[in-house]
């Protein structure tokens, strides 16, 4: 039986293992293979051999022309890496605290539970594009943010922007589209405790905060952890929002290029008649090992704190 | 909540506080009832701010461009409040090629999600009712990928697409849909979602349908895919509103506009009006009644399918 059944299962397994390995396994090798590869043309295959500059030009290190000392292009050290880590250490942090805090409040009440769990996961479903231009019309220089605020002509997403401000707003946009995810992962782990605890906690007689560190956050680490994972990784690989909220034309060359992000970077390479292939891939390996090593280093801290 | 029946009947008395456990307990009562006032207050100050953006979206499509440029009022105050929906509407709607993107969102969304699902149904049953050598090693290897930044992807399936002759200017429908969708026949998430489904189904069943004489194929169709209704729809419902989020791999693999899908069509709309000659001006109203053409199905869909929907995606969590 046992080896019958072992032929039948590859069968059945071929369709998923032939795509999976024309578009995620090989794919993952070969970009590693292409960021070492020295002017790649990704339509012929032909390159000038094996080369680190494709690193050193994401860099800023290396001249992309050599003997050019003005074609050091410094973007991605200079703003897609600092904004990226910006907007994951802000918003990673605040999104999992508030979508604690709201999911612990959502399974305290019972009047209007599920209502109320129906409104925070709506943004899930919904178009990052669309909302983040509803956004950007929001805190417009006329929006409606600036007038109840009395902020008249503050700009906050426009081209002519600060920095600052569009980042608040970027930031802001993320934690409003990444609370329902963790929202709903946090409220099916927090039903899923036995209630047994809680109320041996009442017979102890200690209170609802004293309850809400000692049980429930103990309790939740598995999922908690989770999250922290998942989220690390979705605020690094930060790009719709961008997309959706700015409307800035980054593909014009002049332009600053200060809201970019490390994907955002990276798909600037592949636009254009000349998609700059070995760029792109040498950027994509450097934020795989990024996350990688986040994703490492979580599981390692974690490993002591979680409760299974 | 059975308590306060027996302590009405025992009414204790504290010594040297001069309280009795009544009134101890109706104090207890009112701080709790005030803590739930403030919890609820709390929580629905945060639902009206989630709520904000889609209500503002909605209002100022409804609103003439000169109220809304004013961005001053929540509600249409100026002209007449029909005509502005209607003018907004179908203004938009003639530049905006709504109907034909549909069109194309739902042709790469339905054929996706259908090849996904067979796909995932059969893995499924691979990797949650036979048995084989690896089996567990080549699931956990599934399971790595999804920390895998697609990033790493995108740059070789590019590659891959232009090598086949899919992406250019020039290609056909056929040769745009097909680059959309073969990369996204695959999904170990769902693969996962059904697997731990599958796993579920009693022993015994497949067991008598061995009995029976019945081949794997036909127990898997007749019996373990109408078990797992519940988890094929949330994939179903989850996979097209996928689809219709798709920004990134459609707008690299695409440059002809015929085919473009919603999002990508979304993001790339000139909504201008000529108000005075040569001057165009982008209509903001305009803008927001498309964000609305393109957020409200995916809204309807939502409202129709939440509990699908939420138990699917919660259940990613629950394992940890």
């Amino acid at each position: 039986m046992e080896s019958k059944n072992n032929w039948k299962a590859w069968l059945y397994l071929a369709p998923v293992l032939i795509l999976m390995s024309i578009f995620t396994f090989y794919p993952l090798i070969n970009t590693f293979f292409i960021s070492f590869l020295k002017n790649f043309d990704y339509r012929s295959g032909a390159n000038s051999g094996f080369t680190f500059d494709n690193y050193g030009i994401v860099l800023g290190i290396t001249e992309k022309v050599a003997g050019i000392p003005e074609s050091k292009v410094t973007e991605f050290v200079q703003y897609a890496l600092p904004n990226t880590f910006l907007v994951t250490f802000i918003t990673v942090p605040i999104s999992i605290i508030l979508s604690l805090l709201i999911a612990i409040g959502i399974n305290n009440v019972k009047w209007f539970k599920k209502g109320l769990q129906t409104i925070f996961f709506m943004p899930y479903v919904t178009n990052i594009i669309a909302v983040g231009m509803v956004f950007s019309v929001i805190f417009g220089d006329n929006g409606i943010f600036n007038f109840i605020f009395g902020l008249s002509g503050t700009k906050w997403v426009t081209e002519s922007a600060s920095w600052q401000n569009s980042m608040t707003i970027l930031c802001l946009y993320i934690i409003w589209s990444a609370l329902p995810y963790k929202i709903l992962i946090f409220s099916s782990g927090l039903q899923n405790i036995d209630k047994q605890y809680y109320d041996a906690a009442k017979i102890d007689g200690s209170n609802k905060w004293k309850t809400t560190m000692k049980i429930t956050i103990p309790l939740l680490s598995p999922q908690i952890l989770y999250i922290m994972i998942t989220s690390f990784i979705g605020a690094f690989k930060e790009y719709n929002a961008v997309v959706g909220l700015f409307n800035r034309n980054y593909t014009d060359s002049g332009n600053v290029h200060d809201l970019t992000t490390v994907v955002y970077y990276i798909y600037q390479q592949l636009e254009g008649n000349n998609p700059q292939m070995h760029i792109a891939a040498a950027g994509a390996v450097i934020l795989f090992a990024i996350i990688m090593v986040f994703t490492f280093v979580q599981m390692r801290v974690s490993k002591k704190r979680v409760h299974y | 909540m059975k308590n306060p029946s027996i302590s009405t009947r025992l009414n204790l008395i504290i010594p040297g506080k001069q309280k009795d456990i009544r009134s101890t307990e109706k104090r207890d009562r009112v701080l709790k009832a005030i803590a739930m006032i403030i919890l609820y207050a709390i929580l629905i100050i945060a639902a009206i701010g989630i709520l904000l953006p889609f209500y503002y979206m909605i209002i100022a499509s409804f609103m003439s461009e000169a109220e809304l440029k004013l961005g001053s009022s929540f509600w249409p105050m100026q002209g007449n409040f029909f005509e502005n929906i209607s003018y907004n509407y179908t203004e938009t709607l003639s530049r905006f090629n709504y109907f034909k993107y549909v069109g194309n969102t739902l042709i790469v969304g339905l054929l996706t999600t259908v090849g996904q699902m067979f796909i995932t149904i059969i893995s499924a049953f691979a990797f949650g009712r036979l048995k084989f050598k690896g089996r567990d090693t080549l699931f956990a290897i599934f399971l790595a990928t999804m920390m895998i930044p697609g990033e790493m992807m995108v740059i070789t399936n590019y590659t891959t697409m232009s090598n086949l002759g899919l992406i250019g200017l020039q290609t056909t429908g056929l040769q745009s849909f097909t680059a959309m969708i073969l990369p996204f026949l695959t999904s170990v998430f769902y693969i996962y979602l059904l697997r731990e489904n599958f796993r579920q189904i009693p022993n015994e069943l497949y067991l008598a349908a061995k009995v029976d004489g019945k081949s794997d194929w036909n127990y898997l169709w007749k019996v373990m895919v109408p078990l797992s209704m519940p988890t094929l729809i949330t994939i179903f419902i989850l996979g097209i509103i996928g689809s219709w989020n798709a920004y990134v791999w459609p707008k690299l693999v695409v440059s002809n506009q015929d085919y473009y899908l919603v999002s990508v069509a979304l993001r790339g709309a000139t909504l201008q009006l000529e108000e005075r000659p040569d001057t165009f001006v982008t209509q903001t109203s305009w803008v927001m009644a498309s964000t609305v053409l393109v957020t409200l199905p995916l809204l309807i869909l939502f409202i129709i399918f939440r509990k699908y929907i939420m138990r699917g995606v919660g259940r990613a969590g629950i394992k940890g």
